[in-house]
């Protein structure tokens, strides 16, 4: 198929962006979509026109390095799925396809498709982890797990950090990202001793990294390629509130 | 040269403990006077780089992605191994070291293995402590799966995410450390040379990816924790941007490589499709455990999948290996694969790839079961091909996956160079010429949390803290040699691109030095390395500027390392006149056509020294003895 391709290109942070047209030729359904920009910057190498930077590096759904504005779409058409795991059976031969980087002030843009996502970084740094030192840990079958709350756990911690429900978000939140971690450890009898100092300094450092807050529209959890539920986000107010209330005494 | 691994007395039980309490400490006051350099944040850096922080070492921990998260051990599927015995099927530390070396096909160290299997349990333990959501049994315990070359169950999962989950509790505590200020950590930062005062280890070079600054860092020992080197093959299982430029830079530097030739090809992978194809996706090894391999008896034959009645079919690893069945080895059941393909009975559009079939299974425990256990490979088997492999069997090939050879390391994971470590699949130290499934992710771990922070300790309580700043004569050339490598690249401008270079290079080495190799055909690959090394420093063409985030400037850099590094690769292949393992030389088998291992002259560890860009490194040696097990023929019949 051919398709005609509208793509955000910006030398540097510095520097003013703007969306370029290129055409992408002799693309196969088999094509994952960034194979599709392999093959376009094959072309613009060979014209000594730069390629189009982006983030990648598993490509199997999992690293959580890419991240793209398809047509509008956080991760494209596909529910459920990361841009690396997009096939090109998605799309129709004469599309024309529109990509752009992240969109929030917590991310900004370094280069073309590439943003800065440290901020993530900065929020896990602030609490998101149980407080053990390597060595002196109990035996693992001394504390027992109900099955149900092991997998609730793990449905949190599936989150691979890719920002798209910050890029999704009207407000830039970064609830969807902060609760799922806020859950995952909250659902283990290990994370629960920190729950508390845990939701506060993680709430603090997300206003202080220039995320904005929820107002429930949900466009996270429908961008969410591993879909990590709203119900998470719930989990976190009520986590949040009984810390206020502790501190309160 | 004789090479000494450093293996302390004793028997081997009790080997470790006491090196434990013989090696030197460093006073806790005195620990926040050194400081650590850790390149690269998978299981083994990032766990390594938390375990010393936390001792109270000044660590800069170093990651070429945007984030430590993402480190490619994130994409380990299936799981991890521990000798628990929980489900009381008859494991011991005993049992899994056997399993492991014998898996290994006698090719590893008897005194590391046997450690690696009594620290497993510890790592679940600390892993569980860390909040990693580990499948649990409905009595809330932990669940045990299968992998192959065991016939006991201990391997520890995460859903089909074990390495995410597990890479995530190490960067956890990795982000607690850097909350606490006591690592600095430089993401999107990339090794480019290692930097020795009087041949020891005292930094690194740097390119910072987003501004193009390439600067130098120093420190008191440095620890490289960087992966494989699959993408040797271009087409791998690894992430796009695993390389082996951070061991290549050692190797040149004066670290030996130990085993090149030892690399693994995965059995169940998706194959490929087209040209353009940028990587292959892993299907776990643990969907064998109810999956059925086949190929169709008769050469050519082209009905789909479902009309070919039951006894048509050849359900090749069940019948050559009646006990291990589909859980034979990767090793084996990847050059079954490849033999069947051969003989012209390959599936698919491309005839290279057999049947997965799952209907046995879902006729006896149901489709709900089998989508518990595997549901999101079947999503993204589906995601990728377009296919419902609940409906029609999975198509597989086998591919590059893990390379068990590495930087020659000792017992303390120390190289021959004074200072500097290397931990994980960046070593060659644990897994001989194959490496078991859910191993890779125990050993980066016990590299990380459970042997480094003692080891580095005995090396650091001997030398003088802070000794060389980055001001240093050998930084500053160190620092030109990798400005003016970049440069060279970007002068070229030739007519073409990176990834034809790549391509090539990697179809050399599939083609010569992939699942099975042959003298002629080694001794062509390396008469073509260095035409096409030659073609890519006149004719390569790299767009982009030094100063500025370039990938293609990366990219290049990596590739011209791989285009240095098979050689190596090839002449330990070449040398190395034996099957065993990973390693099939088409000359060395037995009449059934099972790898014919020579121990009366290879059971040593084949440590290659560089000797200059182009020519054959230097063989040194470290024997291998066996005390405790017997060398058998390692049969999974």
């Amino acid at each position: 198929m051919n398709l005609t391709l509208y793509v955000w290109r910006q030398k540097n942070p510095g520097e003013k962006g703007r969306m370029n047209c290129y055409d992408a030729g002799n693309i196969t359904a088999d094509m994952s979509f960034l194979e599709m920009l392999d093959v376009v910057n094959e072309e613009l190498v060979k014209k000594r026109i730069e390629p189009i930077a982006f983030d990648h590096d598993c490509r199997e759904g999992i690293c959580g390095a890419c991240s793209q504005v398809i047509n509008g779409i956080a991760h494209g058409p596909e529910a459920a799925t990361t841009v690396c795991q997009l096939h090109m059976r998605r799309f129709t031969d004469g599309d024309a396809i529109y990509i752009e980087p992240w969109r929030s002030r917590a991310f900004p843009v370094i280069k073309d498709l590439i943003v800065d996502r440290s901020a993530l970084d900065r929020l896990i740094q602030a609490g998101g982890y149980v407080s053990v030192s390597t060595g002196g840990a109990p035996e693992a079958n001394a504390t027992l797990l109900p099955k149900e709350e092991a997998e609730e756990a793990m449905d949190a911690a599936e989150c691979i950090g890719c920002g798209a429900c910050v890029a999704a978000c009207p407000n830039s939140s970064a609830m969807l990202f902060v609760s799922a971690k806020i859950a995952h450890l909250a659902s283990l009898p290990q994370g629960r001793v920190e729950s508390a100092s845990r939701v506060r300094s993680m709430v603090e450092a997300m206003d202080r990294q220039g995320f904005g807050s929820c107002s429930n529209h949900y466009e996270c959890q429908a961008v969410c390629p591993k879909g990590v539920d709203v119900k998470n986000i719930a989990r976190m107010n009520r986590e949040y509130m009984k810390a206020l209330f502790k501190a309160m005494g | 040269m004789i090479l000494d691994g450093k293996i302390p007395a004793g028997p081997l039980p009790e080997k470790w403990d006491r090196h434990r309490r013989e090696m030197k400490l460093v006073n806790p006051a005195n620990k926040q006077k050194f400081s650590i350099i850790v390149v690269g944040t998978g299981l083994a850096g990032a766990s390594a780089a938390a375990s010393l922080a936390e001792l109270g070492y000044r660590v800069d921990a170093f990651c070429y992605q945007d984030s430590a998260r993402r480190a490619h051990s994130i994409a380990a599927q299936g799981g991890i191994n521990a000798a628990k015995n929980y489900p009381n099927d008859g494991d011991t530390v005993h049992r899994l070291f056997h399993d492991t070396i014998k898996g290994g096909d006698f090719r590893s160290r008897e005194a590391n293995v046997y450690r690696l299997a009594q620290i497993s349990n510890q790592i679940i333990d600390q892993c569980v402590a860390q909040g990693v959501p580990f499948a649990r049994e409905y009595s809330g315990l932990l669940a045990n799966r299968s992998f192959g070359g065991a016939q006991v169950s201990r391997t520890f999962f995460a859903r089909g995410q074990t390495g995410q989950q597990l890479l995530l509790g190490a960067y956890q505590a990795l982000s607690r450390q850097v909350h606490l200020g006591n690592v600095k950590l430089f993401q999107r930062t990339e090794m480019l040379e290692l930097a020795l005062v009087d041949g020891i280890a005292r930094g690194i070079v740097v390119r910072d990816l987003v501004t193009g600054e390439i600067r130098a860092h120093s420190a008191d020992a440095v620890i490289l924790a960087t992966g494989g080197y699959s993408n040797l093959f271009n087409l791998s299982t690894n992430a796009m941007g695993c390389n082996v430029t951070a061991a290549f830079r050692a190797f040149q530097k004066g670290a030996y490589f130990a085993n090149p030739c030892f690399t693994q090809i995965h059995p169940t992978c998706i194959p490929a499709t087209g040209e353009w194809q940028s990587k292959l996706t892993l299907m776990s090894e643990s969907l064998r455990n109810d999956g059925r391999v086949w190929v169709p008896l008769k050469r050519d034959d082209r009905r789909s999948p479902e009309l070919i009645p039951d006894n048509e079919r050849d359900y090749y690893l069940e019948r050559k290996y009646p006990s291990f069945g589909n859980l034979a080895p990767r090793d084996i059941s990847s050059r079954a694969a490849k033999e069947v393909c051969d003989a012209g009975r390959g599936v698919g559009a491309s005839g290279q790839a057999v049947y997965l079939d799952f209907s046995a299974s879902i006729e006896r425990f149901g489709e709900g079961l089998i989508r518990e256990r595997y549901g999101n490979l079947f999503e993204m088997y589906e995601k990728i091909t377009g296919e419902n492999a609940y409906r029609a069997p999975m198509r597989i090939y086998p591919a590059p996956h893990y390379t068990m050879g590495g930087l020659w390391v000792d017992y303390n994971l120390m190289s021959n160079i004074p200072g500097l470590f290397v931990l994980g699949e960046a070593n060659f130290s644990d897994h001989g010429a194959n490496r078991l499934g859910a191993s890779a992710l125990m050993q980066g771990l016990a590299d990380g949390y459970f042997i480094i922070p003692y080891t580095i300790a005995d090396y650091l309580a001997g030398i003088t803290p802070g000794l060389v700043e980055s001001s240093h004569e050998a930084f500053r050339k160190a620092v030109e040699d990798a400005g003016e490598r970049t440069r060279k690249l970007l002068s070229i401008r030739g007519k073409k691109t990176i990834h034809d270079f790549h391509r090539e290079l990697g179809e050399i080495m599939w083609n010569y030095c992939g699942m099975a190799r042959n003298e002629k055909g080694l001794k062509k690959a390396l008469e073509l390395i260095p035409d096409l090394r030659e073609e890519f420093w006149r004719d390569v063409s790299v767009p982009g500027g030094a100063e500025e985030l370039n990938q293609s400037l990366e990219k290049a850099g990596r590739v011209a390392d791989f285009l240095e590094f098979a050689e190596t690769v090839c002449h330990d292949a070449l040398h190395r006149n034996e099957s065993c393992g990973g390693h099939f030389r088409e000359e060395f088998q037995t009449g059934e056509g099972e790898a014919c291992r020579d121990d009366e002259n290879f059971s040593y560890v084949a440590a290659w020294e560089f000797r200059g860009n182009g020519a054959k490194p230097e063989l040194h040696k470290e024997p291998l003895l066996y005390d405790n097990v017997r060398q058998s023929v390692r049969s999974y019949k």
